[in-house]
């Protein structure tokens, strides 16, 4: 078994970081310049980690498959951004944002780089506020803050329900300034195709031209993958369409690790399935936690409309189970609470799969605050109301007019009606300290790693952390690896690893094409998401999961067979790319089955039914579980798992109780 | 709200590549739930096509929430179709009535060439951004984000205009293909923050330039851009584009 090291750094906790930046060695200036990186994706952690190189001298090329580096994904983040400023003077520190995620992601993320994020997460908000980014602001002209989930101060910074629209566009302007002065090339429509390995390091891609179709060698002295999340494994989920996990898995077929691949992500407030046709769900941010609360009626099958269900006959259940946290409580908790309720039989709507999230009482309150504030004597119900919802629009605007355009119901006069979605992947390539996969020269950034969450990340995370990588942590850390390279010349892609590589995508482009069989390619999307959600999502066990392996494999099977899809090779065609995407998530659906079989402890999200206790909790267990799966590609439905132990010298891992 | 069922005439463009000649064809589609968004109408199309062995249309997407700026579809003649301040990815199809034909076209601006069917090339937009739409701040270089505190007043404008999702249907709706609307809300976002002031003339100079360059048209105060724009972007940032353009021509 191959020894995981993971280059934690020695020393204190506190100064690990600061050490290691103070002795990692650098490359000069003049070396710079000749030193070629390849950036495989636009998003926070590609945008963020492509401008930061380029700026630092390094030449840069970036690639996204959509027609422009600022329509990456997380361009739809809404909540927020967490950092440990302690703005709001309510005992936050680098310490208590440490803490809260470790304990949020149960204990299963690593002491060392967790400590480092929430370190470098003050400088995050400092760099986007000087690029322009307009987060909201209080009326003395300072920073607001909002709570999210798994917390108990308010830490998060936001701009209304577009938080990540505003980061990335920040981010995409500092990549757009190097793409003017010519530091970096930008190739949006390109899709990676496959890694380029040279005596085991990696040294270019292959990628295809979504126009054109054509394929094209690049050569990088480093490789990073900032390509994202793979929630699309389960057809429906809270991502964009063509997030996809095609870049990590070609990256793990040729020899990167894939790490906790069966950590997923459930999001509990998501607008509900509606009918078949459904192509995607939409997310409604966890910040409306901050300011409406999760009901269910006490009786079963209530058919009332719910502004004529009492009061009395209301349960609220998360603030009755976890008094502490209420509405708060992290996402998989929440998640599993609304399942549990729905599951029981207390579900709302017409497909009684869905709880009510109702901004009456807080509406109302912000009303009377602001009734006070102008100083309004005896304000009448309905003006309480008028002045409450203006706060509440500032505030989710946009949420609100989303949910009103799907559902055609106007959430400012009738409660929310939520239900949990697929939503983030805390699975994703292993890395080491300095973000480096176990292929020497490829890294991977943001979502795509499986760094920082452990088990379940906590709301307003995601975006600290790809900024955290991009901007703050490779810059530094691939001083470590480049500065050994300063003598590698550029590779002419003529190179015989490039010209093999690129033959065997070519291949399987051909063989796609010439399967010419019946189906189209959503339809065993669709197949697939379906077993992955039933027996690989909110709850997990042994039978459902054995199942879900064979079922994958002949699902594999008929795929390579019976898979259709019109158009030709050499010309834009989505549903090739579709194709590509699918295949590569049928494979990965069964890594993560896998992973999950071996889990037999629940944690985090991760909720094996064989593992709970008396009260329906996630129950632990350290003894024999306290690692991260490292998983190594041994061929087509083969692979062999390394161990990684999780040391905890400052936490003391428990059991999560946000009673 | 009550799902009904719709059955539609489509009329939709189809052009193989940017070289060939396009022309629209006419489909049928039926049983349309009127919960459905639009693209998944067009996916419910596709998958006809796909099942009859036709090539499916090719229309970009990605979010499907309204945020990413991706789709474009002009429909029944209007970019993004007839609901106000809405991308045609968050467009029901409860907004159309049983029976009714329906008109799709790709965005037709001479800066913004087809590809393919319902796709365009939006390029000219980075471009325009990476003339100027950015602070000069590299990494590391910031001070502490509240050590530069921004009147709540110029905060919220400025986050109005930073809304814009580059989507392009102010060019689209333009008989100009202005994108006046799209440079001056980023030109304005960064007008209004301090942080966008050393940069402020030099800034607006170039990315009209760029503009100018990419050949799009000029403005000529329609106002059509404001009406069809998603995200609602006001056309004060255009006068306000106007203002900064001159006074940085007066230095
Ligand atoms: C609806 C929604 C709301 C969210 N809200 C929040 C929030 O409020 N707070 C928070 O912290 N997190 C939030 N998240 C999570 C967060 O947005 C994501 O985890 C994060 O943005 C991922 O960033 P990334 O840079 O890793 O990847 P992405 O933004 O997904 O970018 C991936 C990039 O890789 C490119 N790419 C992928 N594959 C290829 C390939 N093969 N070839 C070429 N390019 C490729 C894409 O083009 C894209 O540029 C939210 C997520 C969703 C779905
Ligand atoms: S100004 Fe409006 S219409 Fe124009 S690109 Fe921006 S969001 Fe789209
Ligand atoms: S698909 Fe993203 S805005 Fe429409």
């Amino acid at each position: 078994m191959t020894k995981l090291n993971s280059k934690i750094p020695a020393g204190e906790l506190e100064t690990k970081w600061t050490k290691y930046k103070s002795t990692v060695p650098l490359v000069n200036p003049a070396n710079k310049r000749s030193i070629e990186i390849i950036v495989v994706g636009s998003g926070l952690a590609g945008a963020s980690a492509a401008a930061s190189l380029a700026e630092l001298g390094y030449k840069v090329k970036c690639y996204c498959f959509q027609d422009s580096p600022r329509r990456a994904h997380s361009i739809a983040a809404q909540g927020g951004i967490n950092a440990a400023k302690n703005y709001q003077n309510d005992g936050d520190s680098v310490y208590r944002l440490f803490y809260d995620t470790v304990k949020g992601g149960d204990y299963r993320a690593r002491e060392g780089n967790v400590y480092r994020l929430a370190e470098v997460s003050a400088n995050i908000i400092d760099q986007c506020v000087a690029q322009g980014v307009p987060f909201a602001r209080e009326y003395g002209g300072y920073l607001s803050n909002r709570s999210f989930g798994g917390t108990q101060v308010q830490r998060t910074f936001y701009a209304a329900g577009q938080t990540g629209q505003q980061l990335l566009l920040g981010a995409y302007s500092a990549l757009e300034r190097q793409v003017g002065i010519g530091t970096v090339t930008m190739y949006s429509r390109h899709e990676m195709l496959d890694i380029v390995l040279i005596d085991g390091k990696a040294r270019g891609i292959i990628a295809r031209d979504l126009v054109t179709g054509k394929l094209e060698r690049h050569f990088g002295h480093a490789v990073l993958l900032c390509t994202g999340g793979y929630g699309n494994v389960f057809y429906l989920s809270t991502n964009a369409m063509g997030s996809n996990v095609t870049a990590a898995w070609k990256a793990h077929r040729k020899g990167a690790f894939f790490g906790n691949p069966c950590f997923t992500q459930i999001h509990p407030t998501c607008i509900p399935v509606s009918g078949d046709h459904q192509s995607k769900l939409t997310l409604m941010s966890e910040s409306l936690r901050n300011d409406g609360r999760i009901w269910v009626p006490k009786k079963k099958d209530d058919n009332r409309k719910p502004v004529d269900i009492p009061e009395e006959e209301r349960d609220y259940y998360l603030e009755r189970r976890y008094p502490a946290f209420g509405n708060l409580v992290p996402r998989d908790v929440a998640s599993r609470a609304a399942k549990e309720r729905c599951d029981a039989g207390y579900g709302v709507g017409t497909s009684k799969m869905a709880v009510y999230l109702d901004f009456t009482f807080n509406t109302m309150r912000y009303g009377r605050i602001e009734a006070n504030k102008l100083g309004i004597q005896n304000p009448s119900e309905a003006e309480i109301k008028k002045l409450g919802k203006e706060v509440v629009k500032e505030k989710y605007g946009n949420l609100f007019e989303m949910y009103e355009k799907i559902t055609g119901e106007n959430p400012y006069e009738t409660p929310m009606r939520i239900y949990p979605a697929v939503h983030y992947t805390m699975g994703g390539l292993w890395v080491d300290y300095e973000l480096m996969t176990t292929v020497p020269g490829l890294y991977a950034l943001g979502e795509a790693n499986f760094s920082d969450h452990g088990a379940n990340r906590l709301g307003a995370s995601a975006l600290m952390q790809g900024l955290a990588d991009g901007y703050f942590v490779i810059p530094y850390t691939i001083g470590a690896y480049l500065s050994g390279d300063i003598r590698t010349k550029s590779i002419p892609t003529d190179h015989p690893a490039f010209v093999d590589a690129e033959k065997k995508v070519q291949e399987q482009l051909d063989k796609l094409m010439n399967i010419k069989g019946m189906k189209s390619v959503d339809h065993f999307h669709k197949k697939l998401g379906k077993i992955m959600w039933d027996k690989c999502g909110m709850g997990r066990n042994e039978k459902g999961l054995t199942e879900a392996i064979s079922e994958i494999r002949a699902l594999r099977e008929e795929f390579w067979k019976d898979v259709r899809i019109p158009g030709t090779q050499n010309e834009m065609n989505l549903e090739l790319e579709k194709a590509g995407r699918v295949a590569d998530f049928i494979e990965l659906g069964e890594l993560m089955c896998m992973d999950a079989l071996n889990r037999k402890e629940s944690c985090g999200g991760h909720f094996r039914e064989e593992s709970q206790t008396e009260e329906g909790e996630a129950k632990r267990d350290d003894d024999k579980f306290s690692y991260v799966s490292a998983w190594e590609y041994k061929g087509i439905g083969s692979f062999e798992m390394h161990k990684e132990e999780l040391v905890f010298d400052v936490v003391h891992p428990s059991q999560r109780s946000y009673k | 709200m009550s799902e009904k069922k719709l059955n539609l005439t489509l009329k939709v463009w189809r052009q193989k590549n940017a070289k060939e000649a396009g022309n629209f064809i006419t489909y049928k589609v039926t049983d349309i739930s009127t919960d459905m968004s639009f693209l998944e109408m067009f996916d419910v199309l596709n998958e006809q096509l796909i099942n009859k062995g036709e090539e499916p249309i090719a229309f970009d997407h990605d979010c499907r929430e309204g945020i990413c700026g991706m789709c474009s579809m002009y429909i029944n003649g209007r970019a993004h179709g007839p609901a106000q301040g809405t991308t045609t990815c968050q467009l029901h199809m409860r907004k159309f009535k049983d029976g009714d034909t329906i008109t799709v076209e790709p965005w037709r601006a001479s800066s913004f060439p087809v590809i393919k069917d319902l796709v365009v090339d939006r390029s000219a937009f980075d471009h325009i951004i990476s003339a100027g739409g950015f602070v000069s701040v590299n990494t590391g270089n910031a001070q502490d984000a509240n050590n530069l505190p921004v009147p709540k007043n110029d905060a919220d404008n400025a986050f109005a205009a930073a809304a814009c999702i580059g989507c392009g249907a102010c060019v689209a709706a333009c008989k100009n293909s202005s994108a006046m609307l799209f440079v001056s809300a980023k030109v304005s976002q960064l007008a209004l923050l301090p942080q966008g002031q050393i940069e402020r003339e030099t800034r607006v100079l170039n990315m009209v330039k760029t503009m100018d360059d990419e050949g799009f048209g000029s403005c000529t105060n329609t106002g059509a851009c404001e009406a069809e724009c998603p995200k609602e972007i006001s056309v004060e940032n255009i006068a306000r584009l106007n203002r900064e353009y001159l006074m940085a021509n007066l230095k």
